[in-house]
C-alpha cells in the first residue's frame, strides 16, 4: 500500500470519473510527480460514480456540454466500457412534441444522427412498451451505456504505467494551506491528510459532491450542492433476463413524467427528476462507516417515488409487475447541482488550486481532457468558459444562492425551457440605483449576474400603436414568450430620437500603476499604447487565439486603464486580466486591479437626438471636433461628474455615461427629463442586447465569439497588427496566413410562414441547412448554426448570425434555417462584420 | 382461516456503524435511515405466508408520523390491514407496547376482527429489551413461544420450529397464540411494484395510545467499544487466488 510521498507536482483529491480521468490526461501530457489520494478505497471510494446510471445521451441544446459528452464517449469508446444501446426520449403531450422538434435543431447542429419517430417504431424496439401512453419520440441511435468504474480503473492503470503517478486511497484531506505572494495574491502551499501532508504548487479538487467542504479549507467557494436524484432497480424480469449482455434494448427517457427506464443485465432500472428538490449540505453526506451502503447512496425515501413508480407502470405494466420481478435496490442517490446547471472548472481565486467538480458521467472523461488541457496549456481544446469556477459573482458563491436555484431548476431536469427563460428564486441581489424609477416604468426585468435588468418597460407600449406592424409581432406563443414588440418599438423611437439604456451591470475595473501600460497590452490584441482619452475596443484572446473575451478599455491616465465589460463574463475577464498582470517591473511599484463595478454606474444614451440632449445639459464641448469617436473625458452634466465615452454597440451617435453609483439616480431623471421632449425614452436590454446590435452585425461573447473562434472566422481582423506582443499574437499572425475554416456571416428571413399558416421567428441555436435542406460543413468539420437571432426592426427583418463553410459565405447566397423541423429560406447580407444597416458607420458619427 | 397481527417498531438501520443520539436514549437514524428489524421482516413474510389464502394479516406499530413507512413496507410485501398507533415511542418501555397491542387485539375482537395468532420480533434493533412477546401473551392470557424461526398453521394449531441449547426444536400450540420469531428461518421478499402501489391504497387506522406510558426506565445507551478488525490478507497478486477459492467453497458460494 503506498504512502503519501511528502512532495508533489500536482495533487489531485478524488478517484471518481473525474479524478481518474484527470490523472490519466495529466500524464499523458507529461506530467510528472501526480499524487492521486481518496479517503475511500479502490475501485469504488464511494462518490457518485459508484452508483451512477452511466447512460449517455449525446443531445444537449449546450454546445459545450454535447462536445465534452462527445469527447467523452469517444473516449469511452476508446477504452472498450461503451455499449451503444439507442434511445427514446418520449413526448406524451403536444408541447413536449415541439420540445423535441427543437432538439432535433440542436441535433442537427451538433451533428449527432436522430430522428422523431412514431409510437409504433418504439415499440418495435422497446416491445414491452405501452404505446397509448405516448403520442411520438426522439430516437438517438448513439445513446449507449458506460461502464463508468472500470473506464476509471483503466485512466488511473495507464497513468500507473507510465511512472507518473502515484495513487494513495483511504486518506482523507484534513486542510489545504495557503500562502500570499508579494502583490496580495494567495497560492496553494500544502495538502494536510490523515495519512502526511503534501506539499504542491497545483492542487486539483475533484471530490464531486464533497468538494465545497474541501474548498473551505483554503477559503474558496465551490458552489454546489449534493443533491438526490432517486432510482429503484426492478427484476429479474423474464422479458430481460432472456437477453444476452448488460443492455439489449434502448433507454427509454419518459421527459413528461420526468422519469427514465434503463435495462440492467435482468433488471429494469427506474429513475426519477420528478420528486421534490431533496439537497443535503456536503457535511451532513455520512461517512463510509456511518452509511449502509456508500456515502452518496442515501436511504431511499419511498414516498416521494411512488407517484413515478404508478407511472413508470403504466408504461410498461408487464415488465415491472412481471411474475417474481422485486424491487431490489432503491436508493437516494447524491450528484452534484450548480446555480446555473454547468460544472465548475478551472483555477480558483487561490493561484494553483483547480477544480473540476459538478460534473456527470456522460462529461467526465471529456472535463478530465480539457481541465488537463488548461492546466499544461493555459487553455483547453474545448471551449468551456461557461463552466469556468471564475465566472461566479459574489451573490452566487453563497450556498444559500445553489439551494435556492438549484431547488427551481431540479424539477427542470427534464423539463421544457425556452432559451430565454428566467429564474425566479433569489433574485434582487443587486439593484442599480434607478432601480425605482425602472420599477415605476413598468420595467420587465431580466437578471444578468444578479443584476435586475430592465428589458423593456410598459410605459413604452403606447409606441406599439406609433410603429405599427414595423415592430414585426410574434403570432406564435413561444416565439414569443419572454420576448415582447415593445423592445422593437424602443428600437425605432432610439433610432429616430434617443433612448437611455441602464448598464449597470458593466463589469468595471482599473488597472493602475508602473505596470498598468505593459499588463493590458500584453491582455489586449488591439494596440493599447494610446494617448490619454482614447477608447479601445479590443478582442482578449487564449494562447491559441480563440476569443476569452472582446471589451473596451479606456486609458485614463499615463498608467491607469479601465477596462469595462459585460456582467456575465466579467468575472472570467477580471481573473484572466489579474493573470496577466505585471506586478512589479523593476521594482517601481506594485501593479494593482481595482473592482470598481459597485462604485460606478454606467448609463447608454444614443440616437440622432443624443447630442442634443447631452448639449443641453452641460457647458462642455460635445461636438463631433470637440468630442470625437472613441474618445472619453470627464464632463459635468448639470453638476454631476460622468466620464464620457463616445462608443457605441447599438449603432447610434451617443455615450456611455460613467457616474458614481449614489448620484446615477439623479443623471438618469436629468436625461430622460432632457431627453423627453425629443423623443427619447428609456429602452431595454432588449435593443441594447439584441436589436441595437445585431442590425449592426456586433459580435457578442459567448454567441458569436469563444474559445474555438477566431478573429479572422469572426471577420474582425485589423490591416494591422501591433508590434508588441500579446497573448495568442503568434497564432493570430499564423490564422491571418491561413485561409479561415468558416465565416461568421450575417442573414435575413425571406419568408417566416410555416406550413400551418402562422408565421415563426427563429430564437438562436437553430442549423443552417441548403435550400434543400442538406447539411452544410465547415473547414472543421462543424456544421453552421444560428449563434444569435433576432428583429431587425429598421430593416423590416429578422436577422440570423452563423458561421457558414467558406465558400458558403457570398452576399445573397441563399440557404435555409430549419426551425422545428420546417425550413425556411435564408439569405446572406453580410459576411464579414459590415452591418446590414448603416454599413458606413454614418449614423454614429 | 388464520387471522394474524404482526407488530413492527421503526428503528435506525443497524447494519452500519450505530450513531447514538446525543442524549444517548436511542439510536440516531440520520445517515442510514430507518427500517424495522430483520426478525421482524421474517414475521413479515410469516405472515404473508400464513395467510396467502386469502386471510387477514395486519401489521400494527407503535411509532411517531413517520412510522407508517414501515406500515406500507409490509402492506407491499404481503399484509392486507395496517393499524397505527401514533405516538412517540420514546416514551413507552415494553410493559407500555404490550398494554397497548393488548388493547388492538381486543378492540379489533370485539369488531369481529379476531387475531388469532399475533407474530411479533424476538427483539426490537435499537432498544433490545426481549419483553413484549411475552408481556403480550401474559396480558392476553395466550401460549406464546419464542424465538423461532418458523410457523406454520393448520387446524388451529401453530407448529413452530427454532434452534434451541440441545439441538432443534418444535413447538406446537393451539391457536390462539403469539409467537416471536427470530431471523433465518425464511427468506423476506422484496416489494413489488404492483405490490407497492397497491400498499399505496391501502387505508391506515390511526389510533391514541390507550394509556399513558410508564416509561422505558432507560439510564442511557452506551456503545461497545469498536471491535477489533477481523480483516485477514490472503496475500497479494495471482498467489493469492488458491486462498481465495478455498474461502468463496467455504462459503458456499461457489459451485465446481
Amino acid at each position: 500500500m503506498a504512502t503519501v510521498p511528502s512532495t508533489a507536482r500536482a495533487v489531485v483529491i478524488g478517484a471518481g470519473i473525474v479524478g481518474n480521468s484527470l490523472v490519466h490526461h495529466l500524464a499523458r501530457l507529461g506530467w510528472r510527480d501526480i499524487v492521486q489520494i481518496d479517503k475511500g478505497p479502490l475501485p469504488n471510494p464511494g462518490g457518485s460514480t459508484g452508483h451512477a446510471s452511466n447512460f449517455i445521451f449525446p443531445v444537449d441544446h449546450s454546445r459545450e456540454i454535447t462536445d465534452l459528452t462527445l469527447d467523452s464517449v469517444r473516449q469511452y469508446q476508446e477504452m472498450g466500457v461503451f455499449t451503444q444501446s439507442g434511445g427514446f426520449e418520449l413526448a406524451r403531450t403536444p408541447e413536449r412534441m415541439e420540445e423535441l422538434r427543437r432538439r432535433m435543431s440542436s441535433a442537427k447542429a451538433w451533428g449527432i444522427e436522430a430522428h422523431l419517430v412514431d409510437p409504433d417504431f418504439v415499440k418495435e424496439k422497446v416491445p414491452f412498451i405501452e404505446t397509448d401512453q405516448f403520442i411520438g419520440a426522439f430516437w438517438t441511435p448513439s445513446v449507449g451505456v458506460v461502464d463508468s468504474l472500470r473506464a476509471g480503473t483503466i485512466m488511473r492503470e495507464n497513468a500507473l504505467a507510465t511512472g507518473a503517478l502515484t495513487v494513495v486511497p483511504n486518506v482523507e484531506v484534513t486542510g489545504l494551506d495557503t500562502e500570499e505572494d508579494a502583490a496580495g495574491r494567495r497560492r496553494i502551499t500544502r495538502v494536510r491528510t490523515t495519512g502526511g501532508d503534501i506539499e504542491a504548487e497545483t492542487v486539483v479538487i475533484a471530490c464531486g459532491v464533497w468538494s465545497p467542504k474541501i474548498g473551505d479549507m483554503a477559503g474558496i467557494s465551490i458552489p454546489l450542492t449534493p443533491a438526490v436524484h432517486q432510482m429503484i432497480s426492478v427484476g429479474p424480469c423474464p422479458q430481460l433476463a432472456e437477453q444476452e449482455g448488460e443492455i439489449s434494448f434502448p433507454i427509454v427517457r419518459d421527459m413528461d413524467t420526468f422519469c427514465y427506464e434503463r435495462q440492467h443485465g435482468a433488471d429494469m432500472e427506474v429513475g426519477s427528476y420528478a420528486h421534490r428538490a431533496i439537497l443535503h449540505e456536503p457535511e451532513d453526506i455520512p461517512s463510509i462507516e456511518q452509511a449502509k451502503l456508500s456515502p452518496t447512496e442515501m436511504p431511499f425515501t419511498s414516498d416521494d417515488f411512488d407517484p413515478q413508480l404508478e407511472q413508470a407502470y403504466e408504461l410498461m405494466p408487464e415488465l415491472l409487475g412481471a411474475e417474481g420481478a422485486e424491487m431490489r435496490y432503491a436508493i437516494n442517490g447524491l450528484l452534484s447541482l450548480t446555480c446555473d446547471g454547468n460544472p465548475i472548472l478551472g483555477e480558483s481565486e487561490v493561484r494553483g488550486l483547480w477544480t473540476a467538480a459538478a460534473v456527470w458521467i456522460k462529461e467526465g472523461p471529456g472535463v478530465g481532457r480539457a481541465v488537463a488541457e488548461w492546466m499544461t496549456n493555459g487553455h483547453p481544446e474545448i471551449d468551456v468558459n461557461a463552466s469556468d469556477i471564475s465566472r461566479f459573482h459574489q451573490h452566487q458563491k453563497r450556498r444559500e444562492h445553489t439551494r435556492l436555484r438549484t431547488t427551481e431548476a431540479f424539477i427542470k431536469t427534464y423539463g421544457i425551457i425556452h432559451p430565454s427563460e428566467q429564474y425566479e428564486s433569489d433574485r434582487g441581489q443587486r439593484l442599480s440605483p434607478m432601480h425605482e424609477s425602472q420599477k415605476k416604468l413598468g420595467a420587465f426585468f431580466y437578471e444578468t449576474a444578479g443584476w435586475e435588468r430592465p428589458h423593456w418597460y410598459e410605459s413604452n407600449a403606447h409606441l406599439l400603436d406609433v410603429y405599427g406592424d414595423a415592430v414585426m409581432p410574434r403570432e406564435h406563443e413561444w416565439d414569443s414568450r419572454w420576448w415582447s414588440p415593445i423592445i422593437n418599438a424602443e428600437h425605432l423611437r432610439m433610432r429616430e430620437a434617443a433612448g437611455v439604456i441602464d448598464l449597470s451591470a458593466f463589469c468595471i475595473f482599473d488597472i493602475e500603476g508602473p505596470g498598468a501600460l505593459e499588463s493590458v497590452q500584453r491582455t489586449c490584441v488591439a494596440q493599447c499604447d494610446v494617448a490619454v482619452g482614447k477608447v479601445i475596443y479590443t478582442p482578449v484572446l487564449d494562447a491559441a487565439g480563440g476569443f476569452r473575451s472582446d471589451l473596451t478599455v479606456m486609458r485614463l491616465g499615463d498608467d491607469v486603464f479601465r477596462v469595462v465589460t459585460g456582467g456575465a463574463h466579467g468575472m472570467a475577464d477580471r481573473k484572466w486580466f489579474e493573470d496577466q498582470l505585471v506586478s512589479d517591473p523593476d521594482g517601481a511599484g506594485a501593479t494593482t486591479l481595482t473592482d470598481r463595478t459597485d462604485a460606478v454606474s454606467t448609463i447608454g444614451l444614443w440616437g440622432p437626438r443624443a447630442r442634443d440632449i447631452l448639449a443641453s445639459l452641460t457647458g462642455d464641448d460635445v461636438s463631433d471636433e470637440g468630442f470625437g469617436f472613441l474618445t472619453c473625458r470627464e464632463i459635468q452634466v448639470k453638476g454631476v461628474p460622468v466620464l464620457a465615452s463616445r462608443i457605441s454597440y447599438v449603432g447610434e451617435l451617443g455615450w456611455e455615461l460613467y457616474v458614481p453609483m449614489d448620484q446615477a439616480a439623479e443623471l438618469w431623471e436629468t436625461l430622460l427629463e432632457a431627453g423627453g421632449p425629443v423623443g427619447a425614452v428609456p429602452v431595454g436590454i432588449g435593443v441594447y442586447g439584441t436589436t441595437g446590435r445585431i442590425e449592426k452585425g456586433y459580435r457578442a461573447y459567448g454567441y458569436e465569439l469563444d474559445g474555438e473562434r477566431s478573429i479572422v472566422e469572426a471577420g474582425m481582423q485589423r490591416p494591422k497588427v501591433k508590434v508588441a506582443d500579446f497573448v495568442g499574437r503568434e497564432a493570430y499572425l499564423r490564422q491571418r496566413d491561413e485561409a479561415p475554416a468558416a465565416v461568421l456571416c450575417t442573414m435575413t428571413v425571406d419568408d417566416h410562414t410555416s406550413a400551418s399558416g402562422v408565421k415563426r421567428y427563429m430564437l438562436g441555436g437553430e442549423p443552417i441547412l441548403t435550400r434543400d435542406g442538406e447539411t452544410l460543413t465547415d473547414g472543421h468539420g462543424h456544421h453552421p448554426y444560428v449563434t444569435s437571432a433576432g428583429s431587425a426592426p429598421s430593416l423590416g427583418k429578422h436577422v440570423l448570425m452563423a458561421y457558414l463553410p467558406p465558400d458558403q459565405a457570398t452576399v445573397g447566397n441563399r440557404l435555409a434555417v430549419s426551425y422545428m423541423e420546417e425550413l425556411y429560406p435564408v439569405t446572406v447580407g453580410s459576411v464579414d462584420a459590415t452591418g446590414l444597416l448603416d454599413p458606413t458607420n454614418e449614423r454614429i458619427r | 382461516m388464520t387471522n394474524v397481527l404482526v407488530c413492527v417498531k421503526r428503528v435506525p438501520d443497524s447494519s452500519s456503524e450505530v450513531v447514538l443520539t446525543d442524549d444517548g436514549q436511542s439510536v440516531d437514524g440520520r445517515y442510514a435511515g430507518f427500517t424495522m428489524s430483520a426478525h421482524e421482516e421474517c414475521a413479515v413474510e410469516i405472515a404473508a405466508q400464513v395467510t396467502s389464502g386469502g386471510d387477514e394479516a395486519t401489521v400494527l406499530t407503535l411509532g411517531d408520523a413517520d412510522a407508517v413507512e414501515q406500515l406500507r413496507a409490509s402492506l407491499a410485501v404481503g399484509c392486507t390491514a395496517a393499524t397505527h398507533v401514533v405516538a412517540d415511542p420514546q416514551r413507552f418501555g415494553p410493559a407500555d407496547v404490550a398494554r397497548e397491542i393488548a388493547v388492538v387485539v381486543r378492540d379489533h375482537e370485539a369488531q369481529g376482527r379476531s387475531h388469532d395468532l399475533v407474530l411479533l420480533g424476538n427483539d426490537a434493533a435499537d432498544s433490545g429489551d426481549f419483553q413484549v412477546g411475552i408481556r403480550l401473551a401474559y396480558e392476553l392470557g395466550r401460549p406464546v413461544v419464542n424465538g423461532v424461526n418458523t410457523v406454520t398453521v393448520a387446524d388451529g394449531v401453530v407448529t413452530a420450529t427454532g434452534s434451541g441449547p440441545d439441538g432443534h426444536e418444535t413447538y406446537r400450540v393451539p391457536l390462539p397464540a403469539v409467537v416471536t420469531i427470530l431471523e433465518g428461518g425464511v427468506q423476506p421478499r422484496y416489494p413489488t411494484v404492483p405490490g407497492r402501489m397497491k400498499a399505496k391504497k391501502v387505508p391506515i387506522e390511526e389510533r391514541t395510545p390507550a394509556a399513558e406510558p410508564t416509561g422505558p426506565k432507560r439510564v442511557r445507551l452506551l456503545l461497545p467499544p469498536p471491535a477489533p478488525s477481523n480483516v485477514e490478507i490472503l496475500g497479494t497478486g495471482p498467489e493469492a487466488a488458491p486462498a481465495v477459492v478455498d474461502v468463496l467453497e467455504k462459503l458456499g458460494v461457489l459451485a465446481r
